[in-house]
């Protein structure tokens, strides 16, 4: 048997689960969809004494519109996220985004939730999450709170999240019918994990001048970072091919990733450049067609 | 501590003590005896442990035998009638020599078979995002399009003859 002994526990109420996280805290590994969790057990980097399944607690399982927001469950799979009609409507950034998460026998068990909680700086989810402002619902035995994605991505795989505490709920912000939007990712393979990832979402004035633009990358550093000077210097511009390649040339001062196997700093901050052109110009197309 | 589990394997209801430890892909080859789910990478890569979970594709190497307690579970076991008849999409991988050492083929024909249950008329660029989980290290991917090219061809051919 390859993951180490472990006791299993299967809540089937939020208030069950809060209960043995407060009790179990330290000691115990939430598992969700398990497409992060197991490999690491079965490599034995992790030997958690309490497996805690959480995917009996059907509370945790929906897709809703919330106002200016779509609330997604902590154990929505993947998968449904993909497939929701409410998603395509209105947040098809997000749809485009999560079919680049790994293969789909990964998404038809892997969750919204658990891939927030892994905070791997090259996740797809994450990016939309933080490029976007949106939230994350945590809790445990006592109280609710909602954090920023900045608040909660501290480093590589690491975040604010206690011991104690799950992820309940993603909100992600609404994209206007006008928004226009693109995701744009590097990989060596298809389904492996982005090398570089760019996010663009943009919203013209009537004069065909950028009135808001949110633009962020992923695997570009410890945490998905927004990139707000680019966000500034576009916004009350035409785009401009002089402008996008100005735009586009300030991300090479901005960023400082890392050097490692599957690309170097170097390389890391020219694909940015290009993926986050990439992405402004088909933003605006798709903008201009929106209009 | 074991857990009792209780599961419905290739139609055939079957109950269970496992380690909460036990993989699902162990359980189904030591306990079960399906040695046909092969395991290659064990760590969610190489896709030759997939499987059907409640009509879904998964990778059995990441899931625990506890939590397939209450499913149905499909292995590449299921394709074959009673008679040990080639299914149609066994057929079409020996008929367009879409294996070589075989290995990998089990984990194609699961991941092809839940694949065409939600996409019956697929087109190339849609088999190929659909193997992408997959890896073959003999074959090089063209005949096993082919393969399913060919199936989902036979059974669109079928229903218009039902027709
Ligand atoms: C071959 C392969 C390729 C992959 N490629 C990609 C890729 O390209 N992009 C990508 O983003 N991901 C990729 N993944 C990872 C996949 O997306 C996982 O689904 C995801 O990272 C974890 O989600 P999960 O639901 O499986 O969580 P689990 O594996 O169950 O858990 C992961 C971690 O999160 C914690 N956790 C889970 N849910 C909660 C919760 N609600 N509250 C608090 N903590 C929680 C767990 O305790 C654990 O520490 C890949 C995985 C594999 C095996
Ligand atoms: S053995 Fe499960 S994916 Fe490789
Ligand atoms: S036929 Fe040998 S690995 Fe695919």
């Amino acid at each position: 048997m390859k993951p180490a002994h472990f006791e299993y526990l299967k809540p089937i109420t939020p208030d069950e689960l809060y209960n043995q996280l407060s009790f179990y805290g330290e000691d115990a590994k939430i598992m969700a969809g398990g497409q992060s969790l197991v490999p690491i057990m079965n490599m034995r980097l992790s030997t958690p004494k309490y497996i805690i399944d959480i995917n009996h607690i059907e509370d945790f399982s929906y897709i809703k519109l919330d106002g200016d927001h779509i609330a997604i469950g902590a154990l929505t799979r993947q998968t449904e996220v993909e497939n929701s009609s409410i998603v395509e409507k209105y947040c098809p950034l997000l749809q485009e985004a999560i079919r680049y998460v790994g293969h789909a026998q990964i998404r038809n068990m892997g969750t919204i939730g658990g891939t927030i909680a892994h905070a791997d700086p090259s996740a797809e989810v994450p990016c939309v999450l933080s490029t976007l402002r949106g939230e994350i619902v945590v809790a445990n035995v006592e109280e609710e709170r909602v954090v920023s994605p900045e608040e909660f991505f501290l480093t590589y795989m690491l975040s604010s999240l206690e011991p104690t505490e799950v992820i309940k709920e993603i909100r992600i912000p609404i994209l206007s019918k006008d928004s226009g939007y693109a995701f744009e990712e590097i990989a060596r393979r298809d389904g492996d994990f982005a090398i570089l990832e760019a996010i663009a979402v943009i919203d013209l004035n009537e004069n065909g001048q950028v009135a808001a633009a949110k633009i962020g990358v992923g695997g570009a550093g410890p945490t998905p970072e927004i990139l707000e000077d680019v966000e500034d210097f576009v916004v009350g511009k035409e785009l401009t091919d002089n402008v996008l390649d100005d735009a586009c040339e300030q991300i090479k001062d901005i960023l400082e990733p890392d050097s490692d196997l599957h690309g170097s700093a170097e390389y890391r901050k020219d694909l940015a450049s290009v993926l986050v052109k990439r992405a402004l110009e088909t933003a605006l197309t798709r903008a201009k067609e929106g209009a | 501590m074991t857990e009792t589990i209780s599961v419905l394997v290739n139609g055939k209801k079957i109950t269970s003590e496992v380690e909460p430890r036990l993989l699902l892909s162990d359980y189904l080859r030591e306990k079960l005896d399906l040695t046909g789910t092969h395991l290659g990478c064990e760590h969610g890569v190489c896709g030759a442990c997939t499987i059907l979970v409640n009509g879904r594709t998964v990778r059995s190497c990441l899931m625990l035998a506890v939590q397939v307690d209450g499913c149905e579970v499909d292995t590449v076991e299921s394709l074959t009638e009673g008679d040990g008849m080639l299914s149609p999409l066994q057929q079409a991988f020996a008929d367009n020599h879409a294996l070589q050492c075989g290995f990998c083929t089990p984990g194609f024909l699961m991941t092809i078979t839940g694949f065409l249950e939600n996409n019956p008329d697929p087109n190339d660029e849609e088999i190929k995002q659909a193997i992408s989980g997959n890896l073959c290290r003999c074959t090089g991917y063209t005949n096993i399009l082919k393969a399913v090219k060919q199936v989902s061809k036979s059974r669109k051919l079928k229903e218009v003859v039902k027709e």
